[in-house]
């Protein structure tokens, strides 16, 4: 009697642990990306002057590159308008760089997704030098403190983290797509929906002209953001990069861990979260490209094929505004 | 309206179903060693009623936690399953369609400048004005796009309509697929058609396959060609939401000559005209009759895309498809048939959802055409035919 009543306990047991292991086994890998290719792909090095008219518009995997007179401003728009859209915007203004929060909000204001709803989350360590800024209908800013840091490459670097965890905790549910942006820059001219895409990078002002050789990526094998000088599309401005929340969300993730694998082996990439970024953007390509229009070299710079200049670098003292040289 | 990053995350709910799985085993095995001391207990000579009582409240409370323990987990095995198959087909949604950017609706009587496909220096232009890529041989690298769209394991659905006379093109037009149609991809051809006798062997490839599907006959070509978006959109719903990814619907008096591959795919893809994309908008033999619900105003219109190739993901399809079907049945209803059949009504849905990806003339050809300048490959050519010969009715 004993004994059977253990037994069927014993059989009853296996029949529902087998079923729960089955359930379990029923996984779902929501597996979009690809972080590492499991061989090398070797292709021509696609060009941004050489192409059907006198600049080249599509990427070679197909990606539109947004240039002046290539999109219809009212067309897109109208496209975009519709779907109720609110779009982040994040900057980082720490130590001397609040005082270049002025300028890029009125700027932004004049030329920066007019007529859309923006957020703007401003990071810095000096909440009560953030200077009072009138805001359109429809746009807001809010101000996040976090430490002060010692040097301007851990700055730089530990953006990375904190647009992941913005998005993580802050984000979801409340913006469609995300911009994060340089705060030492100004906008002059048009920055609007045609830039929207589910992940978009910027050409690099001073590489658009280069042979892939050339660019600044890192070359040392040892860092997980290391590029062969036969590899390479383009080389993007760490300064601004953006798309849907679930994409740049991965970016920030995987460049974060990057970061901290390197930092782990004692080694800083030679343009510090730039090169993670430009690593990320080779295996995971853009699905829309910005030309130099949208992140250039200063105001006063000219290039022939740069008709607009809508967001720019502005001119300072490095000397006097980083916290270490 | 914002992005649902919470869909994929069923972290929580494996949680629980992991805690009340080791809750039921404890249980389980707790009520047994006590039922099991109990018995042993009540077999042993003097019972201790206290012990005994102990036990006893010890072993009820034990299976009344494990019987409760186990219908957690079967509530929370039944929804997990459920959301994880809702999720999985979420996420597999999410990978193929996400990997396509969103529509691209457009408000009716919006007026601007009509795009050009030539610009003035005679070079090709490869973007539309809401920065759909037109693809043009030279703007596309095959090697990297094919790696890119093979990694996603994907199948692209292919219908064909052969009624009457038209099945003599079929044998061309598999033939020729089959050497430069989506070579080296999971290809699944759907012929419609009213003389399954008259489909003939063609030899096709790995992981390619060919369904015949009987259709009624009809006595004119208008309305063959008329039937062909009800029962694209009939077969969507019943076969291909379930297996196929993308779907290409296309002419079948026709040819392949040269490379057509992953670089058309795209969430809705059009094709522009042959006839058509040197011309001025307020030319384009749009529908011009108020009355049928393809009109488009002189003032208005993209490109003229060619009826003979429609394209994209299965749903974006499913809704052009079904779109363009009900207004047919309205202007039917009215007893007014447009212009060019489903190609004006084609052009009405795509003026309005603007295609994410356009093909250049290069996908869409004909062959009594003569070469130009500006189209460098025919990969798709509609075959010379005698029309008299091959129609049903003039």
């Amino acid at each position: 009697m004993m004994v059977r009543q253990n037994f069927l306990i014993a059989v009853l047991f296996g029949m529902i642990l087998s079923g729960l292991i089955y359930l379990n086994n029923i996984q779902c890998s929501c597996n979009q990306q690809i972080t590492e290719q499991g061989f090398k792909l070797l292709y021509n090095q696609p060009s941004v002057l050489v192409g059907r008219t006198d600049v080249a518009s599509v990427s070679p995997w197909s990606a539109p590159i947004i240039w002046e007179g290539n999109f219809d401003s009212t067309l897109i728009d109208s496209i975009y308008k519709q779907q109720n859209l609110t779009i982040a915007t994040t900057v980082f203004a720490l130590g001397k760089y609040t005082r270049f929060v002025k300028d890029f909000l009125e700027s932004a204001e004049q030329h920066y997704f007019v007529g859309f709803r923006v957020h703007y989350y401003l990071f810095t360590d000096q909440p009560e030098s953030v200077p009072e800024v009138k805001m359109g209908e429809n746009r807001s800013l809010t101000v996040q403190k976090v430490p002060s840091l010692n040097r301007w490459q851990d700055i730089s670097m530990s953006r990375m983290e904190k647009l992941e965890n913005l998005i993580e905790n802050e984000l979801v549910s409340k913006a469609d797509y995300i911009f994060c942006l340089d705060i030492d820059t100004k906008f002059y001219g048009r920055w609007g929906a045609e830039t929207l895409g589910r992940l978009v990078g910027v050409i690099h002002p001073w590489f658009f002209d280069a042979p892939r050789s050339q660019f600044t990526y890192e070359r040392r094998p040892e860092s997980k953001a290391y590029i062969p000088a036969e590899e390479g599309d383009y080389y993007y401005a760490g300064a601004a990069f953006g798309g849907s929340l679930e994409d740049v969300h991965h970016l920030t993730k995987t460049c974060r861990e990057q970061l901290n694998i390197d930092a782990a082996n004692s080694i800083e990439a030679v343009w510090q979260e730039e090169s993670h970024l430009n690593k990320y953007f080779l295996l995971n390509k853009p699905s829309k490209l910005l030309s130099p229009e949208y992140m250039w070299r200063d105001i006063n710079e000219k290039a022939a094929q740069i008709k607009i200049v809508r967001f720019t670098n502005v001119p300072k003292n490095y000397a006097e505004v980083r916290p270490n040289p | 309206m914002a992005s649902d990053l919470s869909v994929c995350h069923l972290g929580l709910l494996h949680i629980l179903m992991k805690v009340n799985f080791y809750l039921f085993f404890l249980a389980l095995t707790g009520f047994s060693l006590t039922g099991h001391s109990v018995l042993r207990v009540t077999k042993d000579t003097k019972p201790n009623s206290e012990m005994m009582k102990f036990l006893q409240n010890a072993n009820t409370l034990l299976l009344v936690v494990a019987v409760v323990s186990l219908t957690g987990l079967i509530f929370l095995g039944y929804s997990s399953t459920s959301l994880r198959y809702k999720e999985k087909r979420f996420c597999l949604n999410l990978t193929k369609e996400h990997q396509e950017n969103s529509n691209l609706q457009s408000p009716q009587g919006l007026s601007y400048k009509q795009p050009s496909v030539v610009g003035p220096d005679g070079k090709v232009v490869p973007v539309t004005p809401w920065l759909s890529p037109i693809v043009w041989e030279g703007t596309f690298d095959p090697l990297l796009i094919d790696s890119i769209y093979r990694q996603q394991n994907i199948t692209i659905a292919t219908t064909v309509f052969a009624l009457g006379k038209y099945t003599q093109f079929l044998k061309d037009f598999l033939e020729s697929a089959e050497q430069n149609y989506f070579v080296g991809f999971r290809v699944h051809y759907y012929l419609f058609t009213d003389q399954p006798e008259q489909v003939p062997e063609v030899k096709l490839g790995e992981e390619r396959q060919l369904t015949v599907l009987k259709v009624p006959s009809s006595n004119r070509w208008q309305e063959i060609t008329l039937r062909r978006m009800e029962k694209l959109e009939k077969l969507i719903e019943s076969r291909l939401v379930n297996e196929a990814d993308y779907v290409f619907s296309l002419d079948v008096d026709t040819k392949f000559y040269g490379r057509w591959g992953a670089e058309s795919l795209g969430r809705l893809i059009g094709v522009i005209h042959p006839g058509y994309y040197q011309t001025a908008r307020e030319q384009f033999p749009y529908e011009r009759r108020p009355e049928s619900q393809a009109f488009i105003p002189y003032a208005e219109g993209d490109y003229y895309y060619g009826g003979a190739v429609i394209g994209g993901l299965v749903k974006d399809v499913y809704e052009a498809a079904k779109t363009c079907r009900e207004q047919l049945d309205i202007d039917a209803a009215k007893s007014i048939e447009a212009a060019w059949q489903e190609e004006s009504h084609l052009n009405k849905y795509f003026l309005y959802n603007k295609p994410s990806k356009v093909l250049s003339p290069e996908y869409l050809w004909q062959d009594f055409k003569p070469h130009t300048n500006e189209v460098k490959i025919i990969r798709f050519s509609q075959v010379i035919k005698n029309y008299a010969a091959v129609r049903p009715n003039p």
